[in-house]
């Protein structure tokens, strides 16, 4: 057995008896860090593998909450139906935001500008559907809490829990066949050298608009979990830019383009933001914003002093290549 | 509608503009000249609204006088930040440029949150009450004079970097950053000084703002993300098209707010920055390079 195997066997077997150890928060926490994980894996298929900046990330997010959000809300439909809706309209979003900026030439600053500007386009624009219930928000019923029930994705903390930690298993299974694959040889030729890559052939358009489709897609799904994990949900909330930023945060902390990188990134930045904020609350400090300030700083140092991120160093240590 | 009151608006949105302009006046010189997209923009300036209000509130310091400290301190704390971090970061790639001023943009916004809290705080003088008339339009005293200032300071920054030596050296490091360092420039120090006047624009921006919006810390991204819109529209680089393109969205956010609904009137702006990225990158004033 190679290392990386003995790691991801230990990591999932304590992933795995977690919930027996912990209390009702820290499983909120690990319920977290693995949402970010998740989110962070999915938002690297794009910027870690293709090289294409995207800063507004929390579009697909939203759109995968609210499609599977108002079809439970309007029709009854639980989630496993919109499940596949969610997936492709932000599939489709994705393709079409690709199409029109590839198509126009748009790269780097420009795209991540241009990826903001829908996010906050779209942010805007749900304020005033009221279908969705508008800036006042759209409310999930919340029935039964303690017997499970798969179908509707309703049940204790700890269902959540496994059902965050299978996506965050899938989407580790997904990318690291996707990076064996034809297409991820072909991104990461992309991603070094666009110019060099569309010289030896590589159809470079195609091939990015279909790094963001898979993106946007996989990012939809931990959108409808976000909405039948909180219940309600609000377009300042849920389409925010800082949403956007916090979904990069486990990829540059833990190492853009790594498969490891994101989980380990969102587990430092998530631990660390909640150990600091309830260090603060136990000397009485409970401040608004200080989450935000942990969350800079740990972006700042580790920008900084390990451009490359945290995993590959960590990598390099434990022998694993 | 009247004409007179759209025609009040407007005017009331070109001069509001004329301040954004300033504003995005400061990112397009950072942007032109050290090549890094300034994502701490609209938080840098949210810092010097706090300033002016609290030196209102301590001193009652007129923010038009407290302008000459603010940006004092805003030159500095620009150069600094420059010279001690983004210049390490000249020769990375774009993404790691662009997160690191979000990483400071992050903290300076909820430091402020830590710091003052997440309520509203407003500065009152006399003369915000009063307008100038001509016939049945009315012009508010403290919106012309914000809009004044942003002119003076734009000219004032135009003539350095026409007018004086150093204004020309930094101009050359922007055309050419090899043949800037070949003829012995000390590009790294003018690019730092280039910061120091953006920071020096925001501070400017944000001092005559105090006078027309109430200032929290939530603004910050809001002005980041106004900034963009505002530089792109206009051309990146491009210092009349960054006053321009403050004006076009000041205008057009006042009578879209009027004629549509204000909630809706930032739609206009980002709706405005899609087309404008898709059809003419290079901005509706700015040259094709």
């Amino acid at each position: 057995m190679s290392r990386a195997a003995l790691l991801l066997t230990g990591l999932l077997a304590v992933a795995l008896v977690f919930p027996w150890l912990a209390g009702g928060y820290a499983l909120s926490v690990g319920t977290l860090i693995l949402y970010f994980a998740y989110t962070s894996q999915s938002w690297n298929v794009m910027m870690g593998f293709a090289g294409q900046l995207s800063l507004g990330h929390a579009l697909y997010v939203g759109i995968g909450a609210y499609a599977a959000g108002a079809l439970f809300y309007h029709f009854g439909i639980g989630p496993w139906a919109g499940l596949p809706l969610a997936v492709a309209l932000a599939a489709l979003a994705g393709v079409v935001i690709a199409c029109l900026a590839f198509r126009f030439g748009v790269s780097g600053v420009y795209f991540a500008l241009l990826t903001i500007a829908f996010a906050e386009f779209t942010r805007i624009g749900f304020d005033h559907v009221s279908w969705t219930g508008g800036p006042g928000g759209m409310f999930l019923k919340v029935e039964q809490r303690d017997s499970i029930d798969l179908v509707h994705l309703r049940g204790p903390p700890a269902l959540y829990y496994y059902v965050m930690l299978a996506l965050t298993a899938g989407a580790l299974a997904l990318c690291s066949r996707l990076l064996g694959s034809r297409a991820g040889y072909y991104w990461r030729a992309i991603r070094e050298n666009e110019e060099a890559a569309q010289a030896l052939g590589i159809n470079v358009f195609r091939w990015k608009v279909l790094a963001m489709a898979i993106s946007a897609g996989m990012t939809a799904i931990s959108g409808v979990f976000f909405a039948f994990y909180n219940n309600s949900l609000f377009p300042e909330q849920v389409f925010n830019t800082g949403r956007s930023i916090e979904i990069v945060l486990g990829s540059v902390i833990g190492g853009v383009g790594t498969l490891f990188g994101p989980i380990f990134g969102a587990a430092v930045f998530t631990l660390l933001s909640e150990g600091a904020t309830e260090a603060l609350r136990a000397v009485g400090w409970e401040i608004p914003g200080s989450k935000g300030v942990v969350y800079g700083v740990v972006l700042l140092l580790v920008i900084v002093f390990l451009p490359q991120g945290i995993w590959p160093p960590l990598a390099r240590r434990l022998g694993i290549r | 509608m009247s004409f007179d009151l759209v025609a009040n608006v407007a005017i009331s949105g070109i001069l509001t503009g004329l301040v954004y302009g300033l504003m995005a006046l400061g990112l397009s010189v950072i942007f032109g000249v050290v090549r890094v997209v300034n994502f701490a923009h609209g938080q840098m300036m949210s810092v010097a609204m706090y300033a002016a209000a609290l030196l209102f509130a301590r001193f009652e310091l007129d923010p038009f006088l407290a302008v000459a400290p603010v940006a004092v301190a805003f030159f500095v704390l620009g150069y600094a930040l420059q010279a001690g971090l983004i210049n390490r970061f000249i020769t990375r790639p774009e993404h790691s440029q662009f997160l690191l001023l979000v990483a400071v943009g992050l903290i300076l916004v909820n430091g402020l949150l830590m710091a003052f809290g997440p309520d509203a705080r407003s500065v009152q003088v006399d003369y915000q009450l009063e307008s100038f008339e001509f016939g049945d339009i009315l012009i508010d005293k403290a919106r012309a004079y914000a809009a004044g200032l942003a002119i003076v300071t734009a000219l004032l920054l135009g003539g350095f970097f026409r007018f004086t030596w150093t204004g020309v050296a930094i101009r050359a490091c922007a055309d050419n950053y090899f043949a800037a360092r070949v003829v012995g420039l000390h590009v790294r120090r003018l690019y730092a000084l280039t910061f120091g006047l953006g920071a020096v624009c925001v501070a400017v921006a944000g001092c005559a703002l105090t006078l027309l919006v109430d200032v929290t810390p939530s603004l910050g991204p809001h002005y980041t993300l106004l900034a963009f819109v505002i530089v792109i529209v206009g051309g990146l680089g491009s210092m009349i098209g960054a006053l321009l393109g403050g004006v076009l969205i000041g205008v057009s956010e006042a009578v879209g707010g009027l004629l549509i609904s204000p909630s809706a009137k930032s739609m206009l702006s980002f709706g405005l920055l899609i087309v404008v990225l898709l059809l003419r990158p290079q901005g509706l004033f700015g040259r094709r390079s």
